[in-house]
């Protein structure tokens, strides 16, 4: 998932940098060796041409290799970013947990960009101390076998061994201090939901005590895993300085054994202490592994989940226009889940009725539009869409013919216009208007600053929460869709603006096929019908007025919503 | 450093370790040059070498121990600094005010309480020991390069200072061009989460295949505008890693040089050879770590930002008139918030008398909750008075006048605890059979029942109880802290009727002996009182 030529030579220019730090020292020892000899100085042009060369290329290679490594990475991230939108394409809404919780999607989205980091933070910090190292082995090696054999060792300590214990300690002070963590920010929403009414009644401070003492357990937990870490760290300077007392203390008989050439000791004993610069990273990219090692898993599993929608493999094409949709027994339930969302649900929707379904939450009403629109294929009898069974047509067909306004209708972060023009990326100003004036949304857009291309902010973060909806109602009556699935447009709003918006939405489905899907009973007297569902099934059907007058499920939900007023 | 005195031991201490450091470098650097030479030209044994070779090794643990206290050290730092913010923090959010803290804030302070402190191990534990050793690791190695070899010490001297300029010159040049696109960034980088999260939506639409290419456009467009701006922040490094090596270079070149001529040592040209290199470690190890730190500066300076929010400032007064015989008087109150231009109460008055149930009704937004803030002395006025008695509001001390009432806000406080510990919030030193009271005149007749009775265990914000069960806990608060005046904010939102009726028994019960104002939106809690103040339509109606 990553360019990998650019890569190779992001490591390329990577080695060369890091190497060219280390035969900067070897160079310059040997050149200074050399010249206490009081050679003539053309003897060392060579050498004194290599140390400037050194000098330069570490910086320019260094800089050629960030600036590859991230364009290489950035150049992963957008291909991965496309494989997994194909996949969470298929998925969405029904096939993954996440599309019910925003902090899990935005999680998710976090874990495709992290995997970048495998290759810019784990793996090419450790293929440059990996060449480098061999390298300065080998020329260690080369000068005096024994020194050699010293160096590798303490490299592997300080650059494997020292790295791995970390991560593993990181990992076990995560799973320690993880959980204090979350006590600690629990008892921090508490304290800061509660801070004023905690101040008037004078039991802050003794709140804050409480918080303060799980930050001890906390700070307590911490302290014995940095001695640890220290430990650590002492253990790669050791290693570091016995690479280079070791490479001294073989190199002195050896020179006076004639077995290395004392021009050369210099460059045994200052090489390592140059080399070691390389390891300075690993813990870094030791610990950013256990990391991207999450991520991994997370997208692994996107990309493996299974589709909770099963498209034909040659679709049936489905009857245009203004078509009588039919449920016959349909039952259905969600992925993981035990039990039916949907229990033999008989419905018919010829074209203009209106039926509003009601019902507790949980009751299924949302499973009841997630099957008209296929995000969720019947377990037990069928979805006629103009005789057709729905099943044997493409997904995309079906929901050119069935639309949904849901309850968190996503906005996007862009203007009311693009917004808008998802519907329909043809329509005239004058008929995004129109959909907003059906939607009562118009003079408020009319009074904003920039009109229709005045920005709503992130998930319409400028709008109230009652603009929000009024502005998916506009996106949907502006689709035109045959059918239209209301599910629970005025959730989330209080109850004045929830009605307000009840009546312009009946209004504004007037002639239009609609189900509409609501908790509150209020407004429904217009609507040809409305079915009570609990627990996946019909209990009772019939037009608002009647149920009203007869005691039963429906009078019952009515009771309770007109005491809770 | 202003807000964490536990910091500035550590930065002492840090100082220390870093002088230790400096000196254990300048003596590893001698030792190793004088071996080193001694065995090529002076031809000695490792006999010869016993007493540097000893020495040698304890300076590699002494730098080993260094290394070990110093992480130590760090670690044990930050985590104290970050103990006392934190406390700061969440201390100073008290004083601030519900006004203040309202919506969103909360959820941010929290974040920034946790992980944005959090973030400030980066900058104690490695940037700031790296700055340390940046300020003396230079000196030391200069006072003993220039004594030996003059030039080879100007080369530092004049190359050393030219790092931090250049480096700030290129940065500052990157931070001009960042900020230009940050939006642009922004937008570009967040446009992946949005379409996934639209996803639902698109695919209503029949638009969910065609933004396939839309993620991979904008992902692109990011990518070139990301390396824009990096190819312009990765020059500073350059500049740095140019600057060190080639100085390096130009060091050893030169006493190579002057070693052929012989007016160098090879032990003083191995000296400077070995030391050139340690001068800007340091330095370029803060380049490395400088980004860590900088999101812990940004934590810190929003830290520093909310602490420096000056609270509502009470006045003086200690003597509070007694309630249970002194009428309370708005008089044209008005209460703007300073970011929102329709003020939350215009020209509002009433009066509350003592010992009566009144109830405040008003469509929402019409600033009920204010007022019962304002009441409560939690939020000022911007215009109008609020007296007690003679006595203005605002020439109480705070903490004086919260003595003489209790304050329950729309959604009152709860904390991981058992239900006796937040009835107690009210008053931490109540008794057991104080609190077991409080909960039956609130009606909170189903405590006995629960598991451990009073002394079960809630999770945060009170899980495990249900709304209405979480109201009449907090109504026991009232009954517990027994103050002349109580102040409720629609004590029975979001409750069945039946719940209600139990909550108004209790209301009633409350209101035996002692003033209460109740924030009314339900026909059943209006009908409870003995008058009805309208917010919003300066009405007032006799009940």
């Amino acid at each position: 998932m990553i360019p990998r030529d650019r890569l190779a030579l992001a490591a390329l220019l990577g080695i060369g940098a890091a190497g060219s730090a280390v035969a900067l020292m070897a160079t310059s020892a040997w050149l200074i060796s050399r010249a206490a000899q009081h050679p003539p100085v053309l003897y060392l042009m060579v050498a004194i041409v290599s140390v400037r060369f050194f000098g330069i290329a570490r910086g320019v290679l260094r800089y050629g290799e960030r600036l590859l490594a991230h364009d290489a990475a950035l150049r992963g991230m957008r291909d991965l970013r496309v494989l997994v939108y194909r996949r969470l394409e298929r998925l969405a809404p029904a096939g993954l947990p996440a599309f019910r919780s925003g902090d899990l999607l935005a999680r998710l989205v976090g874990d495709v960009d992290a995997v970048q980091d495998l290759w810019l933070r784990v793996v090419l910090p450790y293929v440059t101390f990996a060449a480098v190292g061999a390298g300065a082995v080998v020329l260690v090696t080369w000068l005096l076998p024994a020194a050699g054999a010293v160096v590798l060792l303490a490299l592997a300590v300080a650059g494997l061994l020292v790295p791995w214990l970390g991560a593993r300690l990181a990992r076990r002070r995560e799973e320690r201090v993880a959980p204090l963590r979350g006590e600690l920010a629990a008892a921090g929403v508490d304290l800061l939901r509660g801070a004023p009414e905690l101040a008037v009644h004078g039991s802050l401070p003794a709140r804050l005590d409480d918080i303060a003492a799980i930050d001890e357990r906390l700070t307590a937990s911490a302290a014995a895993s940095a001695r640890a870490a220290g430990a650590g760290a002492a253990l790669a300077t050791v290693a570091g300085g016995a690479a280079v007392w070791g490479a001294l203390a073989l190199g002195s008989p050896a020179v006076r054994a004639g077995d290395l050439d004392g021009v050369a000791l210099a460059v045994v004993v200052l090489t390592p202490l140059a080399v070691f610069e390389v390891v300075l990273g690993l813990p870094a990219a030791a610990q950013q592994l256990a990391r991207v090692r999450g991520s991994l898993a997370r997208v692994g599993e996107v990309l493996a989940a299974r589709e909770p929608v099963r498209e034909p493999a040659a679709p049936v094409a489905l009857p245009a226009g203004r078509v009588t949709v039919e449920l016959r027994e349909v039952s259905a339930q969600w992925p993981g889940s035990g039990r039916l969302a949907l229990d033999g649900v008989d419905l018919v929707l010829p074209p203009g009725r209106r039926v509003a379904v009601v019902g507790a939450s949980g009751a299924g009403k949302s499973t009841l539009a997630a099957v008209l629109l296929r995000f969720l294929d019947v377990s037990a009898g069928r979805v006629l869409m103009g005789g057709v069974d729905a099943a044997s047509a493409d997904g995309d067909d079906v929901r050119r013919l069935v639309g949904l306004c849901a309850q968190d209708a996503h906005v996007f972060d862009s203007t009311v216009r693009e917004n808008l023009r998802l519907a329909r990326p043809d329509a005239t100003d004058d008929e995004l208007r129109g959909a907003l004036r059906s939607a009562g949304l118009l003079a408020t857009v009319d009074a904003m600053p920039d009109g229709l291309d005045t920005f709503v902010g992130e998930h319409g973060s400028r709008l109230s929460g009652g603009e929000r909806q009024r502005l998916a109602l506009a996106r949907a009556l502006l689709a035109d869709f045959p059918v239209l699935v209301l599910d629970e447009p005025t959730e989330h709003l209080d109850v004045s603006t929830a009605d307000a918006l009840t009546r312009d939405l009946v209004s504004a489905t007037r002639g239009r096929t609609t189900l509409l899907i609501t908790h509150r009973l209020a407004g429904l007297d217009d609507l040809d019908e409305v079915l009570v569902l609990d627990q996946g099934r019909v209990v009772q059907r019939g037009r608002a007025a009647d149920l009203t007058t007869q005691p039963g499920p429906y009078r019952r939900l009515l009771d309770a919503e007109l005491a809770a007023v | 450093m202003r807000y964490a005195h536990s910091a500035r031991r550590y930065v002492v201490l840090s100082v220390l370790l870093g002088v230790l450091t400096a000196g254990l470098v300048l003596a590893q650097a001698v030792l190793l040059a004088r071996s080193i030479s001694d065995v090529y030209l002076g031809g000695a044994t490792l006999e010869d070498l016993r007493a540097p070779m000893v020495l040698l090794g304890l300076v590699v643990l002494g730098r080993a121990a260094v290394a070990w206290a110093q992480e130590s050290a760090a670690h044990h730092a930050s985590a104290q600094v970050r103990s006392q913010l934190r406390r700061q923090l969440f201390a100073h959010a008290g004083r601030l005010g519900p006004v203040w803290l309202s919506g969103e804030r909360s959820g941010e302070l929290t974040t920034l309480a946790t992980r944005g402190i959090d973030a400030l191990e980066g900058y104690f534990s490695r940037y700031l020991p790296q700055l340390v050793l940046a300020c003396l690791v230079p000196w030391a190695v200069l006072a003993v390069v220039v004594p030996a070899d003059l030039l080879a010490g100007l080369t530092i001297v004049l190359t050393l200072p030219l790092i931090p300029v250049f480096m700030v010159l290129v940065g500052l040049q990157a931070r001009r061009r960042m900020d230009r696109q940050w939006r642009a960034l922004e937008r570009l980088s967040g446009h992946f989460l949005d379409v996934v999260a639209g996803l639902p939506t698109l695919k209503v639409f029949g638009r969910a295949k065609a933004q396939a290419a839309a993620v991979g456009d904008t992902t692109e467009r990011y990518r070139v505008a990301t390396m824009g701006t990096l190819r312009l922040a990765f020059l500073s490094a350059l500049v740095l890693e140019l600057l060190a090596t080639l100085s390096v270079a130009l060091v050893a070149v030169g006493v190579g040089l002057r070693l052929v001529e012989g007016g160098l040592s090879l032990q003083t040209a191995l000296l400077v050879l070995i030391l050139a290199p340690e001068a800007y470690q340091p330095l370029r190890q803060v380049g490395v770590h400088y980004h860590a730190s900088a999101e812990g500066l940004a934590a810190a300076e929003r830290v520093f930002a909310v602490l420096e929010t000056p609270p509502p400032v009470g006045g003086t007064r200690t003597d509070v008139p007694d309630l249970r015989g002194t009428r309370l008087s708005v008089r044209d109150l008005t209460v703007r918030h300073d970011d929102a231009t329709a003020p939350m109460l215009a020209g509002f008055s009433m009066d509350v008398r003592p010992g009566e149930l009144l109830a405040v009704t008003g469509a929402s937004g019409a600033g009920k909750s204010t007022l019962l803030a304002v009441l409560a002395g939690l939020v000022a006025p911007s215009s109008g008075r609020v007296t007690v008695g003679d006595v203005d509001l605002t020439d109480l001390d705070r903490e004086a006048w919260w003595r003489h009432l209790t304050w329950l806000p729309q959604r009152p406080a709860f904390v991981a605890g058992t239900v006796a510990d937040n009835v107690r919030l009210a008053d931490p030193q109540a008794s057991d059979a104080a609190v077991a009271r409080a909960l039956a005149e609130a009606g909170a007749d189903f405590v006995p029942a629960l598991a451990a009775g009073q002394d079960t265990v809630l999770g945060a914000g009170g899980a495990g109880l249900s709304a209405g069960q979480r109201q009449r806990v907090a109504l026991a608060r009232a009954f517990l802290r027994d103050t002349p005046l109580v102040l409720l904010d629609e004590p029975t939102a979001g409750l069945d009727a039946a719940t209600e009726a139990h909550v108004v028994a209790a209301l009633h019960r409350l209101a035996v002996g002692r003033t209460v104002v109740v924030v009314a939106h339900r026909p059943a809690l209006v009908a409870a009182a003995d008058r009805v103040v309208g917010v919003g339509h300066r009405v007032e109606e006799a009940a």
